[in-house]
């Protein structure tokens, strides 16, 4: 290679490396903030601040959810499969929000621990089948789960 | 190994002879894989257990995502070609693929956002992928500002090339942010190392609409890049010739 070449190659590189370095640094030291939501472990190791807007996330916990009947007054469990963290919302919940889906939660920590939320998003996961798939999924779960013999029936 | 088709493909008159025989099939081929993957994709693919019909722009969001980075890495890559080697057609390329590439990122934006609203709830969330593509989309933007707002070629030129590499910073920021971080898009449906997460019938079609997109891209980009090439080199004699021969 042409030595003039051969060193803007080298400064090119260098200028490179040091700013690939620099954002690396920057990333890393903003990791906590560029995160959108705290997770249900992060709330109760206490490194959510209280009564301040933050969003909370993690998977809604089955059999969780409680609706008051007279209201859009929800209650549901949200998890990192390790803590849990109770989520109070009034208002229409996205479509997408089911038990067992990821969900982020906008609002406030209250002092006892419960986070009441002033909107909810539905988070979807990276998995996509058609219905009548999940539904043949669902059942082969079920039948497992309940008898082996009625497993042969679902095929 | 021989450099030859390096140093050919820096030379603007061979390129364009090249480049004529190759711009029409790719944006052909491009147009049938997009028509076909978009309307078995549209009308045919069976909709998703939870999102139901809405998942369908998939088949739109994820080419154009795909097709906004794949063009700026394109970009960063002739940036730095032209920094060391003074490629004259490095240039010539970032002019010209700068603004589909700017149009893909947009697309995928707006189309994101369309996603979203029904699936998430909400058109526009400040998370790190969302972020990072806006800032993709504006970085294809200051090249073109750049690129229009000054007269010396020579200037601009180096300008584009220095703003095209340092951007690649970006893309490993939007690749691996739905990984690394906790955000509101979903990880990776597909990756190298496992099966996708989704059945053949729904990925087929989207690999048709991804290929066809990528066709249709180079296709277009290659047409662009002569009308630069003829704008750039009119007072050079193979121009004059050209033009004599084939008319404009």
């Amino acid at each position: 290679m042409h030595p003039v070449r051969k060193k803007r190659l080298l400064v090119i590189l260098t200028i490179a490396l040091i700013l690939s370095a620099a954002v690396g640094l920057v990333m890393y030291a903003l990791q906590q903030n560029i995160n959108l939501f705290f997770s249900p472990s992060q709330v109760a190791m206490g490194e959510a601040p209280r009564n301040v807007n933050i969003r909370a996330g993690g998977m809604v916990v089955k059999g969780s959810v409680k609706r008051n009947s007279d209201t859009l007054a929800v209650a549901f469990d949200v998890t990192d499969f390790q803590h849990k963290v109770t989520i109070e919302y009034r208002g229409i919940l996205p479509d997408l929000f089911r038990e067992g889906q990821g969900i982020v939660a906008q609002g406030k920590l209250k002092d006892d621990g419960v986070f009441e939320a002033t909107e909810v998003l539905a988070k979807h996961d990276e998995k996509y089948m058609p219905p009548e798939i999940a539904e043949a999924l669902k059942s082969a779960q079920n039948s497992t789960d309940e008898s082996a013999e009625s497993v042969q029936s679902t095929y | 190994m021989s450099w030859a088709w390096f140093h050919k493909l820096g030379s603007p008159k061979w390129f364009f002879s090249w480049s004529k025989s190759w711009a029409l099939p790719l944006f052909c081929v491009g147009c049938v894989c997009l028509f076909v993957g978009l309307v078995w994709g549209l009308a045919f693919a069976p909709a998703d257990y939870q999102q139901g019909n809405s998942f369908r722009i998939i088949y739109i969001h994820v080419p154009v995502a795909m097709l906004a980075q794949s063009c700026y890495l394109a970009l960063g890559v002739a940036g730095f070609v032209f920094l060391v080697w003074q490629m004259k057609m490095a240039p010539v390329f970032i002019k010209s693929m700068a603004p589909v590439g700017a149009v893909m990122a947009l697309i995928a934006l707006v189309s994101g956002a369309i996603w979203g609203k029904p699936t998430w709830g909400t058109w526009w969330v400040w998370d790190a992928r969302l972020t990072s593509v806006l800032v993709l989309f504006l970085l294809y933007m200051g090249i073109i500002a750049l690129q229009n707002s000054l007269d010396d070629l020579v200037l601009v030129n180096k300008a584009a090339a220095v703003i095209s590499v340092l951007g690649l910073i970006n893309l490993p920021i939007i690749k691996y942010s739905v990984v690394l971080l906790e955000t509101l898009h979903q990880g990776p449906t597909f990756t190298l190392t496992k099966k996708p997460e989704m059945p053949p019938e729904m990925w087929l079609p989207l690999l048709f609409s991804v290929i066809g997109l990528y066709c249709f891209v180079a296709g277009l980009v290659l047409w662009r890049m002569q009308t630069e090439i003829l704008k750039r080199e009119h007072r050079s004699n193979w121009v004059k010739q050209e033009v004599m021969e084939h008319g404009l």
